[in-house]
């Protein structure tokens, strides 16, 4: 009696783990298929629709953000630019732009001399280890950047909940 | 309910340039995962969302998917007078949200 009870609690259990892992399996290949991420693009094919050939250059930008970031789906990124913030000479935009992500542009700031310093922080997901890259438009129309490699141990984009 | 925190310090004095904190709670869908059943989840994103103080527009940010849930921001203002902080964003599905909050200079 003991016996049987103990091989009907365990057919039960691999039921049950069967039930609990089938829509993650099935999940986990359609999900390959729909995503175009895992490639990693060129430097170029990065900022060339933002920059479109105007001055680039790589100086006063700083990026604060984990060397190794333990989970993709919230990584804090902070970017701080060097500007005098003034009505002449001021950032209008900053955008934060992932290597490897489907989505290239995470994010787009605009800024303005009203901020008194061109510094914002926020919490990016990321498509495995990559090359974050910060680029910042200043009022006279060029541009500064600032990259940074991310290791990402738990890509964003793999769970299925 | 309330859908978003904003913090800055307290004892704000004229002229000085004061960090913004702000907390948004949206799920912010990528529209590449499924839920539990196996069903892409479709995407919902904060698309634009804006900052007021005054009648000034301080901050507008366009995020995307790449942006993690529960969004957060973090930006720095310069104060000048007391004034009325608004914040408000939109979303995919079009629902739009709003904060208000004094901000007052002493």
């Amino acid at each position: 009696m003991k016996a049987e009870g103990c091989l009907r609690r365990k057919g039960l259990q691999s039921l049950l783990l069967v039930g609990v892992a089938w829509p993650w399996l099935n999940g986990r290949f359609a999900h390959a298929q729909g995503m175009s991420s895992g490639r990693r693009i060129s430097f170029e094919d990065m900022v060339q629709p933002i920059v479109k050939g105007a001055k680039l250059v790589q100086r006063d930008i700083k990026i604060e953000a984990p060397i190794l970031a333990d989970n993709g789906s919230l990584v804090p990124v902070q970017v701080q630019v060097q500007s005098p913030m003034s009505e002449q000479d001021h950032v209008t935009h900053i955008y934060l732009l992932s290597q490897r992500n489907p989505v290239t542009q995470m994010a787009m700031f605009q800024l303005g001399p009203w901020n008194g310093r061109a510094d914002v922080t926020t919490r990016v997901r990321l498509a495995g280890t990559q090359d974050l890259v910060a680029l910042a438009r200043l009022s006279n129309g060029e541009f500064r950047y600032n990259q940074m490699e991310i290791i990402v141990t738990e890509s964003a984009c793999v769970d299925a909940s | 309910m309330n859908m978003a925190r904003v913090q800055w310090p307290d004892n704000v004095r004229a002229g000085e340039v004061v960090k913004v904190r702000m907390l948004i709670q949206h799920p912010m869908d990528t529209g590449y995962l499924q839920d539990f059943t196996g069903k892409l989840v479709p995407r919902n994103v904060i698309r634009l969302l804006t900052c007021m103080l005054g009648d000034q527009e301080v901050f507008r940010v366009e995020p995307s998917s790449g942006i993690s849930a529960q969004p957060f921001f973090e930006f720095y203002v310069r104060s000048t007078a007391t004034a009325e902080f608004k914040m408000e964003w939109t979303d995919d599905k079009g629902a739009k949200g709003q904060h208000l909050q004094i901000f007052k200079v002493t």
